[in-house]
């Protein structure tokens, strides 16, 4: 197997406050291989954000926060990294698209002139003529009609939707290795979700592109994801491909999980239990597809 | 038509209805205030026949809207009438004390725009620092006192104490300068008097201070709280995701929203100003517009009042056409949604 895209081994974070120190991951490790799609599931609070915006580098400046653990991109070590070499990763190697797609956008610049910010993050001398056309030929690969207008307009003139596909195509623009989506679309309808879900779907495989996907919607994550690993109060607790997962959920809160999606069949809001002291057993792990080196 | 041209006429539509509305409020709450202009005007002991020529004269026993009549009649020909205070046309007068008044309120709202907004910015960039601690320090003071307060205390200091400006008035008498424009900057200018121009901009500033100070405050107490405002949203961490310099964050992504709520409060404490300057002016001894409006009050110089109160409304109403075009130019959303009408 070749190097993965991303390789997380025992991963901690604690947050110092002014009553504490309070202690967020508990030792996550997890790998992305290259071109692979993995969904990272659990419920809010859980750990799944703060695990992206550590792969991105955001949450290191925050002040009082500690890391540690091994967070491995391409083969890098990215804590050893200085500053400026883990700036120039962000927007051109890994990118990040957000919740909620328009108002993730700035609202006095027109979309065409943040993907000129965007495509200079990775060719720095490009010029407003050469980046709209790159830019129309991003937003014709999202099946966006009408590029040319939706360029020339501001985040507010779009709908959802629209947004949503011009966030693909940003974070796609500087043909990133890693691309991160936390919850994407959670925010939009669930009609235009799945479709936009689709579409990336269908980009990242063009392109080749590794994606962490965030997400609180096991639906969602069965659609769009080739293995799974389900979070729990900063605690991995199951690990397995899709099919095998959704077939046969073996950890107690992954089951729960599963139990907590409606039916249309009926049956009302199931009962499932708050917390139970099942729900912290180690991590499962699927067989064929292990998280080498140990879990946990 | 462009949709900023288009915004600019509707603006002025509307500021010319506005300004006839003030036009009749101030017009007849003028003269239904106790007391006889007439008999202010001529003293005491004068005898009754003259102050009843002197009403006469002044349409004050015809019915108030004909006396409005009258006055619009006069209005369109530009005059104001007679000030009963100076004896001299009111036009005269308010050409003579407004550049004086606009010069003050002109720089003070400079000031405010060119120490206000950094402070701002700065205390949100380093935000619970000690930069942000003094800003917010330093604001809060500035609003909590009155402008005439910070008058007398920054001319005892920098005046009296160390003596690094002029106590007051607008000029020292010993520079004779034509008056063109009536601006003493200008005038000084294009008198080519550099000397002049120095002492003249070194009467100005302890005043224009004391006017800006509280509007200091406020822009950089509002810049501060909208810019920590917008560090919060979702496009900023976008920005910083795709590894965007800090700095190009802070103007492109954080400041340039933020300025928007910013300039509306600047332009409307801009505009007050020039009411608010009579206190200062007062302090300063400086002949300006304000503290001619409160002396032709206090004598019921109806003309004058009419004058002054119109021409002050007129510079508020130009002023928020400017910052309305301002923000139109900054906020896409409402330069926009000018096309749907």
């Amino acid at each position: 197997m070749s190097e993965p895209t991303l390789l997380i081994r025992d991963l901690h974070l604690s947050f110092r406050t002014y009553t504490g120190i309070i202690d967020v991951l508990h030792g996550i490790s997890l790998h992305i291989a290259k071109g692979e799609r993995v969904a990272l599931v659990g419920e809010s609070g859980s750990g799944k954000s703060v695990t992206a915006r550590l792969i991105i580098g955001l949450l290191q400046m925050a002040r009082g926060t500690r890391v540690d653990g091994l967070l491995q991109f391409e083969g890098r070590d990215l804590e050893k990294l200085s500053q400026s070499e883990r700036h120039a990763l962000r927007g051109t190697r890994m990118s990040m698209i957000f919740q909620d797609p328009t108002s993730s956008l700035n609202p006095v610049y027109t979309v065409g002139a943040q993907f000129h910010e965007v495509l200079r993050r990775s060719a720095p001398g490009i010029g407003k003529t050469q980046a709209m056309e790159r830019a129309t030929a991003l937003l014709d690969e999202v099946l966006i009609p009408d590029p040319a207008r939706v360029l020339a307009s501001y985040p507010f003139q779009l709908s959802g939707g629209m947004n949503q596909r011009v966030m693909i195509a940003m974070a796609l623009a500087n043909e990133p290795s890693l691309l991160i989506a936390d919850e994407p679309g959670t925010a939009l309808d669930v009609t235009v979700q799945a479709q936009t879900l689709k579409l990336m779907r269908d980009v990242v495989t063009r392109h080749g592109t590794s994606v962490l996907f965030i997400s609180h919607n096991l639906g969602v994550v069965r659609e769009f994801a080739d293995r799974v690993y389900v979070i729990y109060k900063g605690r991995l607790v199951e690990q397995a491909r899709t099919d095998d997962l959704f077939d046969n959920p073996q950890h107690p809160y992954t089951q729960a999980l599963m139990r907590a999606i409606p039916r249309i069949t009926g049956g009302g809001i199931p009962d499932i239990e708050e917390a139970s002291e099942r729900f912290h057993e180690p991590l499962i792990v699927h067989e064929s597809c292990g998280e080498p080196g140990g879990a946990r | 038509m462009s949709s900023v041209t288009r915004l600019i006429l509707k603006r002025l539509g509307i500021s010319l209805i506005v300004l006839i509305g003030v036009s009749m409020l101030i017009f007849t709450i003028a003269r239904i205030i106790p007391g006889d202009p007439a008999r202010i005007a001529l003293g005491p002991s004068a005898s009754p026949e003259q102050v009843e020529v002197l009403r006469e004269k002044l349409h004050l026993n015809e019915p108030l809207p004909l006396q409005y009549g009258y006055f619009l009649a006069d209005l369109a020909r530009g005059d104001l009438g007679v000030s009963l205070y100076t004896n001299r046309p009111v036009t005269a007068d308010i050409a003579q004390f407004l550049p004086a008044t606009l010069e003050l309120v002109l720089l003070a709202g400079t000031m405010m725009i060119l120490i206000g907004l950094p402070l701002g910015i700065l205390s949100a960039r380093y935000r619970n620092s000690w930069i942000d601690g003094t800003v917010r320090v330093i604001s809060i003071l500035g609003v909590s006192a009155p402008s005439f307060v910070w008058a007398v205390i920054l001319m005892l200091l920098f005046a009296y104490f160390l003596p690094l400006f002029p106590v007051a008035g607008r000029i020292s008498d010993s520079y004779a300068i034509p008056s063109v424009t009536g601006f003493l900057l200008v005038d000084t200018l294009a008198a080519g008097n550099i000397a002049a121009f120095a002492n003249a901009l070194s009467h100005l500033v302890l005043p224009a201070f004391a006017l800006a100070l509280s509007g200091i405050g406020q822009a950089a107490r509002l810049t501060r709280a909208n810019m920590v405002e917008t560090y919060g949203r979702p496009y900023i961490e976008m920005a910083r995701s795709y590894g965007f310099p800090e700095r190009k964050i802070a103007r492109r992504y954080a400041f340039r929203p933020s300025l928007i709520p910013s300039l509306t409060i600047i332009g409307l404490d801009f505009a007050a100003m020039l009411g608010n300057a009579f206190l200062v002016e007062a302090v300063f001894a400086w002949p300006g517009l304000s503290r001619y409006g409160v002396a032709v009050i206090l004598r019921k110089d109806l003309n004058a009042i009419v004058g002054t109160v119109l021409v002050i409304s007129a510079m508020f109403l130009i002023v928020n056409i400017i910052v309305d075009i301002l923000i139109a130019i900054i906020n896409p959303r409402i330069r926009l949604s000018q096309r749907s009408t």
